[in-house]
């Protein structure tokens, strides 16, 4: 699907007298204002709550006007808050996230470039049949693997370890990877394989110098993409870990899930902005490519 | 074959199976997630298995027992409302939004960014957000009686009636940005003289889009149908974060049950049966979509060609 | 300099034979048209000497050496791409090094390599440019570039002028033609355009649903198609095919209403009474009133040919028509052209006609 590029030739708004003009103009912006206001408002509340003191919470809850504001709530959340024993704030949990995150997208990553290389240029018999079993992969619904995945686990000796969360997401995640690259690389001409195999360019030389180089949109889909999906991800996380061992989501879920002892609301909203934080970074930054992989994920 | 085949050496035969030998990581992993992986967790379903594994066969017992628990029927029902008025409130959302910024608003990116930005935040914080906002004691009905209106009265989420429906409009904030993504992305791709004409024609812009624009792209709508079903058949984060399933049963799902029978309540083949009635219920979505899509597909082959 | 042998090569995907006993040889310095519609093997045929595609059964030597299992780069080949096939995200210097770069070859000797085929093919000034920045001419010769460099045995062209407009392709091809006289290498050229074959080849190779229909010069190939396919394949417009029976020993009658009566040509042997079909190339009919085959010398006679339609393309004008009946496309020159819807007189040039088996379509 292509990109969302401007319709130039066509301005619905620009035609009509112009009352009518004006008047469309207004319903348009005016619902797109009213809407944007819903989707931004929790963003809002829950970033100046964390600015306000505690009693003031609890007194007119999350929807209010600060009364006065302090940063203090962001350390307390990042280094000594408590949460399921330990006091070390989120900064540990934000850590696991970091460590499970990076290297099963970057293993599921490379694995995907290279069996879409493999799957869309360097085609053999039953490569259809193999393709196909890779993708269910991104069917198959985590619950089916929860048991077999536990008991693995724990012949390898991997459970409660981050290393057993990055294992398991990696292999789940390469059947997202491999169908994207596969995809991608189906639109590179055959025929630029061909030209490098006769210039004397073996598989991995032409991997190297000819499919790499053109790679970069689909990496940075594939990278946004697997780790906004991985960071995000709870039901992995909070069966094969507990306690200091959990990525941040089921850290979350912890200290807000339970509805005993005193609620250190403002911290607890720092918190979540702070497991909010990469993945809304990353869309930021590179929201067209998150706009790509989502269409290509979704379509294909 | 013919006989100069066979005085290849082994060495260049080898290096001829490169890509073959390249694929071998990833299809005995494949293999062994997709397909063992499932064959495993079906036959624990059938077993005896309670705490521990015991894979004595003992038929659908765990089946039978599954479907005669409450729990699991309330789950079931509540996927089912949820999933309808899910889907249908993302896609009625997400057109709306994909046409008011099809008008070739000022600020597209802006207005894009921010309508779907909530698909980058994970369910967790997504629930555990909204529940504060929902929370009588925390969210709107505080702040209402903060302003003064002291018998304000707005508890869904602990409604036992209404919270599924807290449910549905938070998982309808999360996705209808998706939803507006690919609809727009659809209308883009609409030929742009197919308006004119209609303009020409005399047609109204509610009218363009009703009768001309939205027709033509209706293979979107499907498409992003079955992949908000597929969220819905999924869903687990967002309602442990939100609501925990409660009050009572009022929001449990069936993903829900099934972590609570093999975790919670040590019924391991009773939640692997009900894990095989979800794997079922994305197999009733995706076989027939995957047929139709690849019917359709041979159609528009067969008229080009 | 380098020869290449063609013996019994067959090539089959699943059931389906898409080349069938091909055989075929070119001599050093021969440059070797395919040619032929689309789907007649000819591609695939050019692929399996490059060593891209597998060989089913028989066998291909460059150099008296068997080459069925090799590596295309282990053959020693170049070639050039219908779609140029210039990998984009390198400059125009590395598209052409990349091949000597892969053998290891020395990057002095590689810049010598680049300054000799730049300055050849004049395109020095585009050497650090992308291929995205490069015209449809331009590709085209750094596509030509990137296989003069390395010096190889033997030149293989996949259509190379197709995707340029008509008139960058004849002067790209009097460019090949030029740069094989310089170079002088064994090169093989598919092409599906004629006229390409025409002008280019020193042999052409006809083919048509995996066989090998003639293999000759191309002055024989269009004076002797080997049979009414290729006779109908090379020349625009198309040969004509008239239906037609021997009698009286040595004359020839046209099928239709009127029975046209024609001498048979001198070294025809045909038995009487039996049923041929008489090649005639619009070409070879004139005007009476041109009178060229008193000019020429040549031995023609004279026909009746009620005209339908012109089409005057400026150079010649080519007219539509019937002969006893049967459709007949002929050419002449703008000035001597009839008018439509008249029926005029013309003379047939017997001694450049042909004759072919109705059954079997071959030429007796």
């Amino acid at each position: 699907m292509a990109d969302m590029t401007q319709r130039t030739e066509f301005d619905p708004l620009a035609t009509g007298g112009k009352g009518r003009q004006r008047r469309a103009r207004l319903t348009v912006y005016g619902l797109l204002g009213l809407f944007a206001a819903i989707y931004l408002m929790p963003a809002v509340i829950i970033f100046l709550n964390t600015l306000r003191p505690l009693e003031e919470i609890v007194r007119q809850g999350f929807i209010s006007w600060p009364g006065s504001m302090s940063l203090h709530h962001w350390s307390e959340a990042w280094s000594s808050f408590c949460i399921g024993g330990t006091c070390e704030g989120v900064s540990r949990y934000f850590t696991n996230s970091l460590l499970m995150a990076v290297p099963a997208t970057a293993l599921s990553t490379a694995l995907g470039l290279v069996n879409g290389y493999v799957l869309s240029k360097w085609r053999f018999r039953g490569d259809a049949w193999v393709f196909g079993v890779i993708t269910l992969g991104v069917f198959l619904p985590a619950q089916m693997t929860l048991l077999p995945w536990a008991f693995v686990l724990g012949k390898l000796g991997l459970s409660n370890t981050i290393s057993g969360l990055v294992l398991v997401h990696t292999v789940q995640g390469v059947s997202f990877t491999t169908l994207f690259c596969r995809n991608y690389f189906l639109n590179v001409p055959d025929d630029l394989i061909k030209a490098a195999r006769i210039d004397g360019a073996g598989f991995w030389r032409i991997f190297r110098r000819i499919i790499l180089p053109l790679s970069p949109p689909i990496l940075i889909v594939t990278v946004i993409w697997q780790f906004t999906g991985i960071w995000n991800e709870f039901l992995f996380g909070t069966v094969f870990t507990s306690g200091a061992n959990q990525p941040i989501t089921s850290a979350i879920v912890a200290f807000s899930g339970s509805g005993t002892g005193e609620r250190h609301y403002n911290v607890e909203a720092a918190s979540v902005i702070m497991a909010a934080l990469p993945p809304l970074f990353i869309y930021l930054v590179g929201g067209k490519y998150f706009v790509r992989g989502l269409t290509q994920g979704a379509v294909k | 074959m013919p006989p100069e085949r066979a005085s290849v050496p082994i060495y260049r035969r080898l290096a001829g199976m490169t890509p073959q030998m390249v694929l071998v990581p990833t299809i005995l992993a494949s293999v062994i997630y997709v397909v063992l992986f499932s064959l495993w967790t079906i036959w624990i379903s059938l077993s005896q298995s309670t705490l521990l594994p015991d894979m004595t066969y003992s038929g659908f017992d765990a089946y039978f027992t599954l479907w005669q628990s409450k729990r699991w029927t309330v789950a079931f029902t509540n996927l089912f409302v949820f999933g309808t008025l899910y889907v249908l409130g993302a896609l009625a959302m997400g057109t709306l939004l994909a046409i008011l910024i099809d008008q070739r608003v000022r600020f597209e990116a802006f207005w894009r960014t921010i309508f779907l930005y909530p698909l980058a935040v994970s369910f967790i914080v997504t629930g555990t957000v909204w529940r504060w906002i929902f929370h009588p004691q925390t969210g709107v009905e505080l702040a209402l009686k903060d302003l003064g209106w002291i018998g304000a009265k707005f508890d869904w989420i602990s409604d036992r009636d209404m919270a599924l429906y807290v449910v549905v409009f938070t998982a309808i904030w999360h996705a209808s940005g998706f939803a507006m993504a690919l609809i727009l992305a659809g209308l883009r791709s609409v030929d742009s003289d197919l308006i004119k004409a209609a303009q020409i024609d005399g047609a109204s812009m509610p009218r363009i889009y009703r009768r001309v624009v939205l027709p033509t792209i209706w293979p979107i709508f499907v498409a992003v149908a079955v992949v908000l079903l597929q969220f819905a058949i999924k869903t687990y984060d967002l309602v442990v974060a939100l609501t925990q399933g409660g009050p009572g049963v009022a929001t449990t799902v069936p993903a829900i049950v099934v972590y609570d029978l093999m975790f919670q309540r040590g019924q391991i083949a009773e939640g692997a049966a009900a894990a095989v009635m979800i794997l079922l219920g994305l197999v009733c979505v995706l076989i027939p979509y995957g047929l139709w899509s690849s019917w359709r597909q041979r159609k528009e082959g067969g008229k080009h060609g | 300099m380098s020869t290449l042998e063609i013996n019994d090569l067959r090539k089959s995907f699943g059931a389906v034979e898409v080349l069938k006993n091909i055989n075929l040889s070119a001599r050093s310095g021969e440059f070797v048209a395919l040619v032929g519609p689309s789907g007649c093997g000819k591609s695939t045929l050019l692929s399996m000497i490059a060593g891209l595609e597998s060989v089913s059964s028989g066998e291909i030597r460059i150099d008296g050496h068997l080459v069925n299992d090799e590596a295309p780069k282990d053959r020693d080949i170049a070639m050039v791409f219908q779609s140029y096939a210039l990998y984009p995200t390198m400059s125009v210097r590395q598209n052409m090094t990349f091949g000597m770069e892969c053998r290891g070859i020395a990057k002095s000797e590689q810049e010598r390599e680049i300054q000799r085929v730049a300055t050849m093919l004049q395109i020095t000034p585009l050497l650090d440019r992308k291929p995205g920045q490069l015209s449809g001419g331009q590709r085209q010769r750094v596509a030509m570039g990137r296989a003069l460099v390395r010096d190889p045995k033997m030149f293989l062209f996949d259509e190379p002028l197709s995707n340029l407009d008509a008139k960058l392709r004849i002067e790209m091809r009097s460019e090949i033609k030029k740069l094989h006289q310089n170079v002088g290498k064994t090169t093989i050229y598919v092409t599906h355009d004629q006229i390409e074959a025409m002008t280019l080849a020193t042999r052409i190779a006809v083919m048509n649903k995996g066989v090998l229909q003639q293999y000759d010069t191309p002055d024989e190939i269009y004076r002797r198609p080997a049979n009414m396919f290729v006779a109908g394949f090379m020349g625009s417009p198309t040969m004509n095919f008239l239906n037609a029976t021997v009698v009286q020993g040595r004359m020839l009658r046209l099928e239709g209403a009127e029975g046209v009566l024609l001498p048979l040509p001198e070294n025809a042997e045909v038995a009487d009474g039996r049923s041929v079909v008489l090649g005639v190339r619009p070409e070879h009919f004139s005007p009476l009133v041109a009178r060229r085959s008193v000019r020429k010398g040549l031995k023609s006679v004279p026909i009746r040919a009620f005209i339908e339609m012109l089409e005057p393309t400026g150079a010649e004008t080519i007219l539509m028509g019937r002969v006893a009946g049967q459709q007949v496309v002929l050419t002449c020159e703008p000035d001597e052209a009839p008018t439509e819807n008249v029926e005029a007189e013309f003379e047939i040039d017997m001694d450049r006609v042909c004759l072919f088996d109705p059954d079997t379509q071959v030429r007796l």
